[in-house]
C-alpha cells in the first residue's frame, strides 16, 4: 500500500488563535479512515484543509500532501487541478449543497472531466452508480427530490471527477435514520467498487467503527487517539474515547445510569500546553496539565495522547435497569388521550386517525422520520396547530381546539403541558438572562406554588450564578438544561420533548437524557418523547408509538418493540442502527 | 402550464389595479376645488353659456358612474380630452413628449445596470476589503442625494465648467447623457446595495463551496452559481427602481429643461390642467404596474422552483 494522503503537523489558526493543533493523518490508497470528534474538535477544518478549501482568513502551517503534491500554501491554479479530480468533498447538508437553479444532469455534467462531458449515456451511468435507475431524474431540479435522493446526486457529482480520495463530512447527519443507513451502505459499496480512499468525518462512533478501517479521535483541535477501528472499539486507550463509548446510548438494552463526560469541550487555544481533556478526565494526575502529552504508540498501529493506561471505570460496568414500567401498564384515567386525530396540510394528510394515550407519569416515545407527522402531533397537543378532526383530551380538558378554550382553560392547559425543543440556541431568547427567562416562565403560576429561579436551576443541576448569564455564554448542553428548567417552571403534568438531544454532542447527550429520566421519576412528570433515535428511546421511554406517513403502525412496550419489531418499517428502522461497540472490558465482565 | 396560470393571475390583478387607479384619477376632477366646472373652465370667462357648454360636454349632469364610464371608454381609445390651457388634444401633447422621457429612462436604465451590478458584485465578493468599503460609502452618498441636486452638480461641473455636454434642450444623444446619469445614480446605488447583499448571501452558501470542491472553473462558478442565484433577490427590486425613474424624471427634466412627460406634469399641475394630469397619472400607473408584471414573469422564468410548480 502507498501513502495517498499525508498530513504532518498541520495547524490552523484564526488571528493567532489555534483551531487545529499539530495534527498528523495518513490515508493509504483504498483505505477508509474515520475522523471522529464532537463539535469544535477541528475535524471539519482539517477536511477543508485537505480539500484546499480553507478560507483565506485562516493561517495554515504544516504540510498536506496528496501523492507528493504539497497543498498548503499552494496556488489556486494548482489547487483547482487537485479539487474534484484527486480529492472530492461531500458535505453535510444535501438541502443546501446543490445549486437550486441547476438540474441534476447539469450538476453531473459540469463536474465531469472535459473529455467525458459529451459522451452519451454518461450521466445515466453516473446516476446508476449511486443507485438512481430512473434516467428522468437527470432533468429534475434539486428541490423536486427528497433529502436522500439529493445526497445520492451529490455523491454522483463528487464521483464525476473520479477522485482518488473522497472526504465525506458528516454525510448523513441531516437525513432520516433509515436513509442514513442506505447512504452509508452506498458510500461503502462505491468505495469498494472503485478502490477509492475515503475520509469519513463523523461525530458518531458507532458509524465510524462499523465502516472504517482506521479511526482517529479528535478533540479540541488535536488527535487524542488513533488506531484500527476494531482495536479502538474493543480497547480504547484514551479516557476520552472510553468516555465517549460509555456515553453512547445503546439500542439493545436499557442502562440503569447513563454516564456522561462532565463539562464541555474547551477551545483549542485555551489548552495548547496541557492535555486538552484533563479538565474533564476522571483519572487526571498533576503531570497531565504540566506538558502536552505526545501521541505514544501503545500497540501496533494504535497510539494515544494519554500518559497513562485507561483505568477501569470506578463503578462496576453499568448493569441493565429493570424495565419494569413496561410490563405493567398503569390502569386508570389516562393523562393524555388523542383519539382519531386528523390533520391536513393542503393535499397532504399529515395525521391520519392517530390514537394514543399517555398515563400520568408514563414515558412514551414517538418514533418516525421527517414527514411521518410526529412533529405535527406534538404541535397539536401543544395547541400550536389546529387539527382537522378527532379529539385531544388532557387531564379531562378538551384541548382539541385551543382557541375555543376560555381564558382560564387556556391557563390550565399551559400549566399541564410544556415543551422542550430541539435546538436550545434558537428556543431561548438571546437578549434575556437565564434568570429573567426562568422568572418569566415561573410567573405564570400562582404565587404560593411558584418556584424560584434558584430552585429551577438546582433542579437541572446548574449553579445559581447562571441566572445572571445570557444564553450566548452557555454551551449547548447548558442551554438545553435551561430550556428544560423553563418548561418545568409551571410544574407540568406532561412534558413534550421534541428531539431534545439531536443537536447536542454525544458526551452531553447522556447528561440531558439522565436529567429527563430523573425529573420524570421524581416529579411524576409524563414524557412524550419525539425522536428518530432508537437508542435514545430505549434509554428513556416505557412505551413507544411508531408513526409512518401520519399513521400509527406499531405501538407497545419499548423493550418488546425494539427487540422484536413486527411491522416491516420498524424492522428496517431497528436494522439501520449500527451496533454499539462492545469493549474489551464489557466482554470480560459478561464472560 | 404553471407559468401560464401564474401570468394569467397576475394579469387579472394588474387590470383590476388599473381600474381602481383610473377611478381615483377620475375622482380628481370631481374633487377639484370649486367644483369640476371651474376646473375645466380654466381661465375662460365664467358665463352661464360657457358653464352650460362645459356641463354638457363633460356630462356633468349625469350621475358619477355614468360620467366615469364615459371618460374611461374614451380614455381606452386614447382620448383623454382636451387640455384646458393649450386647447390641444391631451394625447397629442403626450405623444410629442413621450420620446424624450423614454430615451432618458432607457439611457438611465443602461447606466443603472452597468454601474449597479458590477459594483455590487465587486463589493460582495471582497467583503470588508477596501473596495467594498469605498463602494458602500459612495453608494450611501448617492442614496442620500436627491436627483435634482445631482443634476445641479453635474450641470455645473460637466456642462458649464468643462463644457463637455450641452447645458439644456434636446437634440442628439449628448443632450441626454447628464440627465440620464443624474436620474440613474440613485437607483444605481440601490441596485449596488441589493446586489452586494445578494452576492454576500449566495457566496456563503454550501453549494458554492461544493462547486469549488469539485474543481469547477472560477468563471463557471461566477456565471451559473453566483450571478444567476444573486439575480433572484435583485430582480424583486427592479419594479421599485422603475417607479423611482418616474419620480426622478419629474425633477431631472425640470433641471435640464427637457421637454418630457415629467416637465409636462409639473406644468399641468401648476396650471391645474386636470385632463393632462389625469392622463399622466394613469400613464405612470400603467408603467409601474406593467413593469412589476414583467418582473414577476422574469422571476418565474429564472426560478425553476416556481416554473415547475412546487409540490
Amino acid at each position: 500500500m502507498t501513502d495517498l494522503l499525508r498530513v504532518r503537523g498541520l495547524s490552523v489558526s484564526l488571528e493567532e488563535r489555534r483551531i487545529v493543533d499539530d495534527v498528523d493523518l495518513d490515508i493509504d490508497a483504498g483505505e477508509t479512515v474515520g475522523l471522529v470528534g464532537e463539535s469544535g474538535s477541528g475535524k471539519s477544518l482539517l477536511a477543508r484543509a485537505v480539500a484546499g478549501l480553507l478560507p483565506p482568513s485562516l493561517t495554515t502551517t504544516g504540510s498536506v500532501t496528496m501523492s507528493g503534491t504539497e497543498l498548503v500554501d499552494a496556488s489556486e491554479r494548482l489547487l483547482r487541478t487537485v479539487r474534484g479530480r484527486r480529492v472530492g468533498l461531500l458535505m453535510q447538508d444535501p438541502f443546501t449543497m446543490l445549486n437550486p437553479l441547476k438540474t441534476v444532469g447539469a450538476h453531473i455534467t459540469e463536474s465531469l472531466p472535459r473529455g467525458l462531458r459529451r459522451r452519451r449515456g454518461e450521466i445515466e451511468k453516473r446516476l446508476a452508480e449511486v443507485g438512481i435507475s430512473d434516467p428522468r431524474v437527470a432533468s429534475r431540479y434539486p428541490f423536486q427530490l427528497s433529502g436522500g435522493m439529493r445526497q445520492r446526486v451529490a455523491i454522483a457529482a463528487v464521483l464525476a471527477g473520479d477522485p482518488e480520495l473522497l472526504i465525506a463530512d458528516e454525510p448523513t447527519t441531516a437525513l432520516d435514520a433509515t436513509i442514513q443507513a442506505e447512504i452509508m451502505q452506498l458510500l461503502r459499496s462505491v468505495q469498494k467498487a472503485r478502490g477509492m480512499a475515503v475520509l469519513l468525518i463523523t461525530h458518531d462512533l458507532r458509524v465510524a467503527f462499523a465502516i472504517c478501517d482506521k479511526v482517529q479521535v479528535m478533540y479540541a483541535g488535536r488527535v487524542l487517539e488513533t488506531g484500527l477501528s476494531e482495536d479502538v472499539a474493543r480497547n480504547p486507550r484514551h479516557p476520552y474515547t472510553a468516555g465517549l463509548i460509555g456515553a453512547l446510548p445503546v439500542l439493545e438494552r436499557r442502562i440503569s445510569q447513563l454516564v456522561a463526560i462532565p463539562g464541555s469541550v474547551p477551545r483549542a487555544a485555551d489548552v495548547t500546553h496541557k492535555c486538552a481533556f484533563a479538565d474533564r478526565c476522571p483519572q487526571r494526575r498533576p503531570d497531565c496539565v504540566e506538558t502536552r502529552p505526545p501521541l505514544r504508540i501503545v500497540a501496533d498501529l494504535h497510539a494515544t495522547a494519554c500518559l497513562y493506561d485507561v483505568a477501569p471505570a470506578e463503578t462496576a460496568p453499568p448493569g441493565d435497569a429493570v424495565e419494569h414500567a413496561q410490563e405493567t401498564p398503569a390502569l386508570g384515567k389516562p393523562l393524555l388521550t388523542v383519539a382519531e386525530l386528523r390533520k391536513d396540510y393542503g393535499q397532504v394528510r399529515a395525521l391520519d386517525a392517530v390514537t394514543l394515550t399517555v398515563q400520568p407519569g408514563e414515558r412514551v416515545g414517538l418514533i418516525g422520520e421527517s414527514g411521518s407527522g410526529k412533529t405535527t402531533l406534538a404541535r397539536c397537543v401543544l395547541g400550536l396547530a389546529s387539527p382537522d378532526g378527532g379529539r385531544i383530551m388532557l387531564d379531562g380538558l378538551d384541548i382539541t381546539y385551543p382557541h375555543r378554550l376560555s381564558a382560564s382553560g387556556k391557563r390550565q392547559m399551559r400549566s399541564l403541558v410544556q415543551c422542550v425543543f430541539q435546538d436550545p440556541s434558537t428556543s431561548l431568547n438571546p437578549s434575556m438572562t437565564v434568570g429573567a427567562a426562568l422568572a418569566e416562565a415561573a410567573g405564570r403560576v400562582q404565587r404560593a406554588e411558584r418556584r424560584s429561579v434558584d430552585e429551577l436551576l438546582d433542579l437541572v443541576g446548574l449553579p445559581k450564578k447562571y441566572a445572571l448569564l445570557r444564553p450566548n455564554r452557555l454551551s449547548g448542553g447548558e442551554k438545553q438544561r435551561v430550556a428544560i428548567a423553563r418548561a418545568l417552571a409551571v410544574n407540568p403534568a406532561l412534558l413534550i420533548c421534541d428531539e431534545p438531544t439531536a443537536s447536542l454532542d454525544v458526551s452531553v447527550q447522556a447528561h440531558i437524557l439522565e436529567l429527563l429520566r430523573t425529573i420524570s421519576a421524581n416529579a411524576g412528570t409524563a414524557l412524550l418523547f419525539v425522536t428518530h433515535d432508537l437508542a435514545v428511546v430505549r434509554q428513556i421511554t416505557d412505551r413507544v408509538v411508531v408513526l409512518l406517513h401520519g399513521k400509527v403502525v406499531e405501538t407497545g412496550a419499548t423493550a418488546a418493540i425494539l427487540d422484536e419489531p413486527t411491522h416491516s418499517y420498524t424492522r428496517r428502522l431497528v436494522a439501520s442502527v449500527p451496533p454499539a461497540p462492545v469493549t474489551f472490558r464489557e466482554e470480560r465482565a459478561n464472560a | 402550464m404553471v407559468v401560464v396560470k401564474l401570468v394569467a393571475r397576475r394579469l387579472i390583478a394588474a387590470v383590476l389595479l388599473l381600474l381602481v387607479l383610473s377611478l381615483l384619477t377620475y375622482a380628481l376632477l370631481a374633487l377639484s376645488p370649486g367644483g369640476p366646472e371651474r376646473a375645466l373652465l380654466g381661465d375662460r370667462p365664467a358665463t352661464p353659456e360657457t358653464i352650460a357648454a362645459i356641463r354638457a360636454q363633460f356630462l356633468l349632469d349625469e350621475p358619477f358612474p355614468v360620467r366615469y364610464w364615459h371618460w374611461l371608454s374614451q380614455a381606452l381609445t386614447g382620448d383623454f380630452g382636451t387640455s384646458i390651457t393649450v386647447r390641444q388634444p391631451v394625447i397629442s401633447m403626450l405623444s410629442e413628449r413621450v420620446n424624450v422621457t423614454v430615451t432618458l429612462a432607457l439611457l438611465a436604465a443602461v447606466v443603472t445596470l452597468a454601474v449597479g451590478i458590477p459594483a455590487g458584485l465587486a463589493a460582495g465578493i471582497r467583503r470588508g476589503g477596501r473596495l467594498d468599503r469605498s463602494i458602500t460609502l459612495v453608494s450611501l452618498v448617492f442614496l442620500s442625494f436627491p436627483p435634482f441636486a445631482i443634476a445641479l452638480v453635474l450641470l455645473y461641473g460637466f456642462a458649464i465648467q468643462l463644457r463637455w455636454f450641452p447645458v439644456y434642450g434636446t437634440g442628439d444623444l449628448s443632450h441626454y447623457v447628464l440627465p440620464a446619469i443624474a436620474l440613474a445614480l440613485g437607483p444605481a446605488a440601490v441596485l449596488t446595495r441589493h446586489t452586494r447583499a445578494a452576492a454576500l448571501q449566495v457566496g456563503e452558501q454550501d453549494y458554492i463551496t461544493f462547486a469549488r470542491a469539485r474543481g469547477l472553473s472560477r468563471f463557471g462558478i461566477w456565471e451559473s452559481y453566483l450571478l444567476r442565484n444573486s439575480a433572484l433577490p435583485v430582480l424583486t427590486i427592479a419594479g421599485l427602481i422603475i417607479a423611482g425613474y418616474l419620480t426622478g424624471a419629474v425633477f431631472v427634466e425640470q433641471a435640464f429643461s427637457l421637454p418630457g412627460l415629467g416637465s409636462l406634469l409639473v406644468q399641468s399641475v401648476t396650471q391645474k390642467d386636470i385632463p393632462v394630469v389625469q392622463a399622466l397619472v394613469l400613464l405612470s400607473g400603467v408603467v409601474v404596474i406593467v413593469a412589476n408584471l414583467l418582473v414577476d414573469v422574469a422571476y418565474v422564468i429564472v426560478n425553476p422552483q416556481i416554473r415547475q410548480g412546487r409540490a
